[in-house]
This record gives C-alpha cells, structure tokens and sequence, in this order.
C-alpha cells in the first residue's frame, strides 16, 4: 500500500547563471513498511527532495501523494498541508532538536499536544513510547542531560508519536558514531516492521545501507537507483 | 501541557527579575494615581469634614480653600437671620509657621465654632476633643506631636489635648484645631491683615467664611440667591468650594501626573515588548519545531501572548506588594483605591496584549524549514 509519492518533480533555485536545478524530474514511491534510502553528495538535492515529500515545501512542478491521496499539485496545495504533517508525517533531523525546555517525555508529548491529545492519554502513549525505544528510565531528564544517541531516540519517539504513515528523516546518524548510528537504523527498520510506517532516509552513511529496503542515489537534482561499490567493482572484474 | 509555563520554568530567574524591573515601574504608575488620589483627598477633607451647604466669603475671592478670604465675624448674624438658615458658624484658617524644638511646624489652624463645636466630630485617634474655650489643640498626626506638648503660637503656648488622623490642608500641611477666639488671637498677633482690621476700628474678631446649614425643606439654590444679593460677600456651595480647590491646587499636578503616568505606561510597554520580542526570538528553533510539526498557529500565538500577559500579571503582582510596603512610608498620603488597582491592572494586562504583538507577527514569519539549517 503507497504511503508516500512523489511524480515528475521539479524543483529549481536561483535565475539565469545562478539558476541550481535542485530536482529534476524526480518519481519516488514509498510503500507502507518499507525503509528507503537517499544517498548522494551535498548539494545533489537530497534534502529538497525530503522536504517537498514533506510537505515543506512546494515544487515548481509535478505531484505528492500521501496515503494516496493528492495533496500538492506543482505550486498548489491540495490539502491543509500543516494538518498533513501534524497526523500523517514525523520528522528526524541530523540534530535531535529536542525543545531544551521540556523534558524527554515532555518533548514527545508536544506532538500529542499539538494533535489535540492531552492529560492521562498522552502521557500514558508517551511513556508507552519511550519503553519502546529503550528511555523509560530516562523520562524525566532534560535534554541536555542524556547522550547524543539517547537525544536522537527521543527525537524518533517524538516523531512516532501520532503513529505518522512517513517518518522523513534527514541524516539522523551524522552526529552518531558508528554504534549508534547502526543502532538509530536498526529503530527504523523496527518502526516500519512493527508499525507499518514508511520511512525515509536521506543519508551519507554507507555503513548502515544493510538496513533498508530500497537504496536511492541523487545526483544534480536526478535520482537514480543506487549500484553497491562492490557491484560497479563485479563489473569491472567481468 | 503549558508550553508558555514550561519555557518560563526553565528561564525562571530571568523571568522573575524582568518581572520585578517591570513591577517597580508599574509601582511607580500606581504611586502617582495614589499620590494624585492623596492630593485630591488632602486637598478637599475639610471642605467635606465641615459638611456645610453654603460657604460665605469674602466678596471678589473664591474662599477660604482657595485663597485668603477674611470677613468681619458680624457676617455670621447677619446670615443666622436670612430665611431658609438653619444655622450659621464662622470658620476660620491660616497658615501657620512657628518654630517649635528647633523646627519649622507648618500646620493650618482651623478655628472651632466653640462651645457647639469642640472637635468631636474630628476624626481623633488619641486624647480628646477641645473642653476649654482657651489654649488646647487638636493636631493632625503628621504634625508629629505628642499629646501633652506644648506649642507656642503667637504670645500664647497651647497644649496638645488630642491627636487626629488623616486631616491635612490642601498643600499636605497638617491641620490643628482650636476654638474661634484663640484662632482670632493668634491671627491677630501674626497676621498683618487681621491686625489693620482690628486697627481700622472693627473690633470683632476677623474670620475666613461662614458656613450655612439649609433648613430642611428648604432649597439650597432658593437660600443661595439670597445671600447672592449681598455686597460684600460671595457664596458658594461645597461642591463649587470642591472644584476651585481641585481645579487651582491639584489640577497642574493631575495634568503633571498623568502625563508622568502616561510615559510610564510607554516605557512599560517598550521593555516588556523588547522582553518577550527577545524571548521568541531566542525560541527561533522551537517555534520553527512546532511549524515543522504542522501546530496551529493558534497554540504558537498562545505560547507569546500567555508568557506576555504571564510577565506583566506577575509584575501587577510585584506592583502590589511594592504598594503594600513602600507607599506608607512616603511623606505624603498615597492613597490606591479599588479603581486605582483596576485600572492599573487593565493597564497591564493591555500592555502584554499589546507587547506580544511584535513578538507574534516575529513567530509568525519563522519558516518551519529553519529547523533544518539549524
């Protein structure tokens, strides 16, 4: 079942000399428990391609689809796209961008705050929550009292919170050292089997590739589907 | 959960301090309306102590409150004969400077109409009222004497026989009490004018006015014209004697004030707009967070606007307790009424009303994408 499409998607920066195609033509579709991966270099147009998919943005053309449904076409929003993100979509960034204000179970129930569920309910989904990705004795701290790898689990959770059809996330290892970063995939991939969510992943990291379903590489603003190293080497031996 | 309280918990030392910055001037806003209050009260609290219907005085002034007036004491049964007079008594007040243990005692006697009036009527929270025609007083606290003490005024000394609370002349002089004739003697030692009427041959006693009670079922304006016809004297009502009081002695100071007020009110509001404008700003990343989320706009603008009304309230707050503490000690009466209280506090909560607009209109140009280049 689709959870996530992009069709024909342009995206351009900039006019004349400074003109960046930042996506060209670009057709991605995500199916519900499947976990893909964007890889290519800085600059290839990753990040553009994650946040029109997340309803962030607006192409200059083409069409996103979420569960299906029609929501953007080029520059017009065919839905409450804030609305879309709020009960459809969960977001992970390079930084945990946990609000320093709040503890770990406060920070993941803003998301229920902000879906309108509040008091026992939210609180119990929550805590619920955090066991699930290991935190439970970690609820009451405060941002800057857990670990980097601990921070960005609490930022998953706070993506899960609403039970999203997509979580996007945009390098969610790069601040991870390889055992973490294995261990943030290794949620990911949980997430998708256990809760039927698609998942995203724009990333730079070739040693947590094992992890997903699909592989995409970008590159110019195209998107290609990725060759392993050791593929391009098989041919070369051939 | 409260993300305006949350967000205030966490930055609680900044919040309180900016908060009692802003309550001192808010104390200040709420001293003035009191110090205009007090002026207002002081300058009228024998006008309206004396609760008379009608006040004679002298011919081409606007009485004794207002400025000097002094008539011939006959005026007083002349009027006690004019249809419609229930009762007609002297009054009589000057401005006094006598030195007394080394300090300048500026007080505004005020003669008794004795032996119907012996002060009684005074608000005396120690000793008593006048028993004896000659040489006791009944003085305002603020003039600080004891009772017992012994005061010399003119070729006399007088003794203190009683204390009053809350009696003070319109420039903030305390009031002391003494009947009519001693006030007479003391005038006519003292005060040059009272001297050339007694040397002109009148020999009554000069008094400032005489105060007119209406008989009943009789009308005011009716008695009024009456004493209207007269040559030599004006009348007025209390009210009318109310607004030359307040319209010569405390109008400047209540066009001064309000202005003082007014400027404060705008500072107020600059500090708690550039407070709370800094505060969102500071929250860049939080707020571009909850965008990103897809939160309503709604619960962003009420994050701004609770932690702006949150400052200002808890400043009120301050305001109060500073009013509590510190305006008893000030030298004149300060006095904040419910109105006062209400009014300030409507002036507060418009100023984080309005304050939080800046910061709002900031919160709402913040790109959920912020959160990414962060």
């Amino acid at each position: 079942m689709e959870a996530l499409a992009g069709e024909s998607l342009w995206k351009t920066y900039g006019r004349g000399d400074a003109e960046v195609v930042a996506l060209h033509d670009v057709s991605l579709r995500v199916m519900r428990g499947e976990v893909v991966a964007l890889l290519g270099p800085s600059g290839s147009g990753k990040s553009t391609l994650l946040t029109t998919l997340g309803l962030l943005q607006m192409p200059d053309r083409g069409i996103v689809r979420v569960a299906g449904e029609r929501v953007v076409d080029g520059e017009r929003a065919l839905a409450d796209l804030a609305m879309l993100r709020r009960e459809r979509l969960g977001f992970v960034f390079q930084k945990a961008n946990l609000v320093p204000f709040l503890s770990t179970l406060e920070n993941v129930l803003v998301a229920f705050t902000i879906n309108g569920v509040t008091g026992r309910e939210a609180r119990s989904k929550a805590g619920e929550l955090l066991g699930y990705l290991g935190l439970a004795d970690r609820v009451d701290h405060m941002p800057d009292q857990l670990s980097g790898g601990q921070q960005q689990r609490v930022a998953i959770a706070r993506a899960l919170a609403v039970q999203p059809a997509v979580v996007l996330a945009d390098e969610p290892t790069a601040a991870l050292d390889s055992t973490r970063s294995r261990d943030v995939m290794q949620l990911f991939r949980r997430v998708a089997h256990d809760r039927g969510a698609a998942v995203v992943v724009v990333t730079h990291d070739h040693r947590t590739l094992d992890a997903f379903d699909t592989v995409h590489e970008m590159e110019d603003g195209r998107l290609f589907p990725h060759r392993p190293a050791h593929a391009d080497h098989a041919e070369q031996i051939a | 959960m409260n993300l305006a309280l949350r967000d205030l918990r966490h930055q609680l030392r900044r919040f309180v301090a900016t908060s009692v910055g802003l309550g001192l001037l808010l104390a200040v806003v709420l001293a003035m309306g009191g110090i205009y209050r007090g002026l207002v009260e002081d300058a009228t609290v024998l006008v309206d102590r004396m609760n008379a219907d009608l006040w004679l005085v002298q011919r081409g002034t606007r009485g004794p409150f207002a400025e000097r007036s002094t008539l011939p004491s006959s005026v007083e049964s002349r009027a006690r004969v004019v249809p419609g007079v229930l009762q007609a008594a002297s009054f009589t007040t000057t401005t006094l400077q006598p030195i007394h243990r080394g300090r300048v005692l500026r007080t505004s006697l005020v003669g008794l109409a004795w032996p119907d009036e012996r002060g009684q009527l005074l608000p005396i929270v120690a000793g008593r009222a006048i028993e004896r025609a000659h040489r006791e007083l009944v003085v305002d606290r603020t003039l600080d004497l004891p009772l017992d003490e012994v005061v010399e005024l003119g070729d006399e000394t007088y003794r203190v026989v009683g204390i009053t609370e809350g009696l003070v002349a319109s420039g903030g002089d305390g009031l002391a009490f003494a009947t009519q004739s001693d006030v007479a003697r003391i005038q006519a030692y003292l005060v040059p004018e009272a001297r050339r009427m007694r040397g002109s041959g009148d020999q009554a006693q000069p008094i400032s006015a005489v105060m007119v009670h209406v008989a009943p079922g009789e009308r005011v304006e009716d008695v009024k014209r009456r004493f209207e016809a007269w040559s030599d004297t004006a009348v007025y009502t209390t009210e009318e004697q109310r607004s030359f009081l307040l319209e010569g002695v405390v109008d400047k100071a209540r066009r001064q004030i309000g202005l003082f007020r007014a400027l404060l009110a705008v500072v107020s509001s600059i500090v708690v707009t550039l407070v709370v404008f800094n505060m969102t700003v500071a929250k860049t990343r939080e707020i571009a967070l909850l965008k990103l989320m897809g939160a309503k706009l709604r619960l962003i603008v009420s994050m701004i606007v609770q932690q702006s009304l949150a400052l200002s309230l808890l400043a009120y707050g301050v305001a109060l307790v500073v009013a509590q503490v510190a305006f008893p000690l000030f030298p004149r009466r300060v006095i904040v009424g419910p109105q006062e209280l209400a009014g300030v506090l409507v002036l507060s909560i418009a100023i984080g009303l309005v304050a939080s607009l800046a910061a709002v209109r900031r919160a709402l140009g913040i790109p959920a994408t912020t959160i990414l280049a962060s």
